[in-house]
């Protein structure tokens, strides 16, 4: 039988929810650099206030070039749709406070960015929402750490620092089982290298700031919903009241019936955005979206110098390991080539054979290299994760993350790999003196 | 709201609102493999403006229990049914492809209980691929990918939904998805066995209001052109650019079209009064 035509990832990237605008003939997608928009009458006013027609009121709800950016990140990811937020943290809190409130637990990996690690330990439990983590490899410690006001798992595509690759597949049919959704921060791998949603995962949220954007010159996030949880069904019943239960907030409205497939979308734009109000700027959306035009081919490069620079660490003296899934040595060697066969991204971490002093002094002597708090830019960057991004941890966690002393985080840019190749090697010779 | 219909526990949105006696109603009827949900927008504007509004889920559907029903005539059958459970005498039926043809049914077999009726998206016959049929019946996933392909018009398919922020081919296929093993291929049969609607067409009395899309390739515009010939009291819209989905393509336009036949006219007025003699302020 043959298929049906659809447009394919590239084409899509290119453009899904733009057209050329209407008014003027632009073909590159407006910025609508405006709060609000005009109402054609009373009647149509109150309609859009009470979702009885589309389109925009004000742009902290919604807007028209952030709207774009929303459909095409939903479109990529083979989601329903998304909401684009000022930071991929403002996309992760949005994930947790549409469906959690106080006395809520979530089941997390350990091995988080730091950012998510300090808003789920040190932040959320101040608002009555705890967290529980956990080795991100054993199933049994994600079933084991289930307790009756769970409501979350959450993991990373690819554990930040030590690229631990998340079981998908197995972690969500836990959850599933359990009536719980997987929140998957995809920031690492992006839809060119995986799919969540293909793999089982319920929603997906990325700090646009990095690869989707691509050139270290905005932030952002976006959260999309795969649209396939049934929030009301089977063992989630019960468990998810904001979406299932008449919401005061919005003329008592059941968002579960208002739409089968984006219940959580709804309440996460009528509640979250509108009232915690950390929504995307139009610009910022228009700088998101010329990144992703080139998402393929970047992160195409991106994982071929990685590959480069990878092979050559991994054979150098003064490098006693590195940790990239593609590498024979590492523990999820195998599962990475079932969830990642386009390869494992372009940020990650390896040990240098010496002290502290040497890391920093291989640092300083990096020339190509910016030694920054950022990953997925265009420019290549290095960073050592146990004094910056994950200072804030303790020594047991940091372990247990599989930081150690002499961990150094790098995020492969675009340049001549040789190049890149050849600043390394000179940083480690200077280090090894 | 659930009701009960022939013992199933079946589903009706109501736009969060209570049934109200003196308000005339209006039921939605969706297509194949579908659910209330394609009606979200002009069914809340509607129990929100006046009228006391049924968003059904099909037997076998969304959150209705039972088994999909086999043809277009029991569907038009259940309809009553429905306004029986409902404590409701009469109503406008509204209802997108598959359900444009059970709506058509049930205002020529039940001319008592319906008032007016608005058909989007009809053919009569309504063509169904053999193809898509074995795809259905195998419970293949391109059977919803045909469908998708089929329903939303060519600049459509790269989005640019009215609705901010949602990915309109992605929803569509992933409500297909929902439903069940059977539950399509026994749609699609349905259509494809409908044979009646000419004849249908020619016994209907009440105001019908037609809404085509005129890029619509699961239903083109001709295939409704002898149907509608037939009918008696008639409107028939055409929308530009717009494919057989076009409650999520034009939400607004579809509304539009909705409430105008609503206010125009007495026999339309007429249409949607819950109780003969009682106007409407919709």
């Amino acid at each position: 039988m043959s298929r049906p035509k659809t447009h394919r990832f590239d084409t899509l990237s290119l453009h899904a929810g733009s057209k050329p605008d209407p008014a003027t003939g632009a073909r590159a997608t407006p910025i609508y650099q405006s709060t609000s928009f005009v109402f054609p009458d009373t009647d149509h006013a109150a309609a859009l206030f009470n979702m009885e027609r589309a389109g925009h009121v004000y742009s902290r709800i919604s807007n028209p070039t952030v709207a774009v950016l929303e459909e095409r990140v939903a479109a990529l990811e083979g989601g329903v749709g998304a909401i684009a937020t000022a930071s991929g943290q403002a996309a992760m809190h949005l994930a947790i406070v549409t469906l959690l409130g106080a006395g809520s637990h979530i089941v997390a990996s350990r091995s988080l960015y730091g950012g998510s690690h300090n808003l789920l330990d040190y932040t959320l439990p101040r608002f009555g929402i705890e967290t529980t983590f956990v080795d991100p490899r054993s199933i049994d410690a994600w079933r084991a750490a289930i307790r009756p006001n769970t409501r979350l798992f959450f993991g990373e595509t690819l554990g930040n620092p030590g690229l631990d690759v998340l079981d998908i597949p197995r972690v969500a049919g836990l959850a599933h089982e359990c009536g719980l959704p997987l929140l998957i921060d995809s920031t690492f791998t992006t839809p060119w290298l995986m799919r969540p949603f293909d793999h089982g995962a319920d929603l997906v949220f990325h700090s646009a700031t990095k690869f989707l954007s691509g050139h270290g010159v905005v932030v952002g996030g976006v959260l999309v919903d795969s649209g396939r949880f049934d929030w009301d069904e089977g063992p989630a019943r019960g468990k998810f009241p904001t979406l299932t239960e008449p919401y005061r907030g919005f003329h008592d409205m059941i968002f579960s019936e208002e739409s089968t497939t984006a219940a959580f979308l709804l309440r996460a734009r009528r509640e979250g955005i509108r009232d915690f109000g950390a929504c995307m700027a139009p610009f910022t959306a228009f700088q998101v979206l010329q990144g992703i035009e080139t998402l393929p081919l970047r992160m195409a490069r991106h994982v071929e110098n990685t590959r480069r620079v990878v092979a050559f660490l991994a054979a150098h003296p003064f490098v006693s390991e590195v940790g990239y899934p593609e590498l024979p040595g590492h523990p999820d060697h195998a599962l990475a080539k079932v969830l990642l066969p386009r390869g494992c991204g372009a940020v990650f971490s390896f040990n240098l054979r010496g002290t502290r002093a040497q890391g920093r002094k291989f640092i300083e002597a990096l020339k190509l290299f910016s030694h920054l708090a950022n990953v997925g830019d265009a420019k290549s960057l290095v960073i050592h994760p146990a004094s910056t991004t994950h200072f804030r941890m303790s020594a047991d966690d940091l372990v247990k993350s599989g930081i150690t002393e002499g961990t150094i985080r790098l995020s492969i840019g675009l340049e001549d790999p040789d190049d890149l190749i050849e600043d390394l090697g000179r940083a480690l010779h200077s280090a090894e003196k | 709201m659930r009701i009960a219909v022939d013992g199933s526990d079946c589903y009706a949105y109501t736009g969060s609102r209570a049934l109200d006696a003196q308000k005339p109603a209006i039921v939605f009827v969706h297509g194949a493999a579908n659910d209330h949900s394609v009606w979200a927008l002009q069914s809340r504007y509607f129990a929100h403006h006046g009228y006391n509004v049924l968003a059904m889920d099909l037997p076998g559907h969304g959150h209705s229990g039972g088994a999909a029903l086999a043809t277009v005539e029991a569907i038009a059958d259940w309809i009553p049914r429905v306004l029986d459970a409902a404590g409701i005498a009469k109503a406008a039926v509204v209802g997108h492809s598959m359900g444009s043809l059970a709506t058509l049914a049930c205002a020529a077999r039940h001319p008592d209980r319906v008032t007016a009726i608005a058909l989007l998206g009809p053919a009569v016959p309504m063509f169904v691929s053999d193809e898509l049929l074995a795809a259905a019946l195998d419970h293949d996933h391109v059977a919803y990918e045909l469908i998708n392909g089929w329903s939303f018009s060519a600049g459509k398919q790269l989005g640019g939904n009215a609705v901010p922020g949602m990915w309109l081919t992605g929803n569509a296929m992933r409500l297909m998805e929902r439903t069940g093993p059977g539950v399509l291929h026994t749609d699609l049969l349905a259509c494809r066995s409908y044979a009646d609607g000419l004849a249908d067409a020619v016994a209907v009395r009440c105001p019908v209001l037609a809404i085509m899309g005129e890029r619509d390739l699961m239903t083109p515009v001709k295939g409704a052109q002898t149907m509608l010939a037939a009918l008696a009291d008639k409107r028939v819209v055409t929308l530009a650019d717009t494919g057989h989905a076009m409650m999520a393509e034009q939400p607004d336009a579809v509304l539009d079209a909705l409430r105008a036949f609503y206010r125009s006219g007495t026999s339309a007025s007429q249409a949607f009064l819950f109780k003969p003699g009682r106007t409407l302020s919709g």
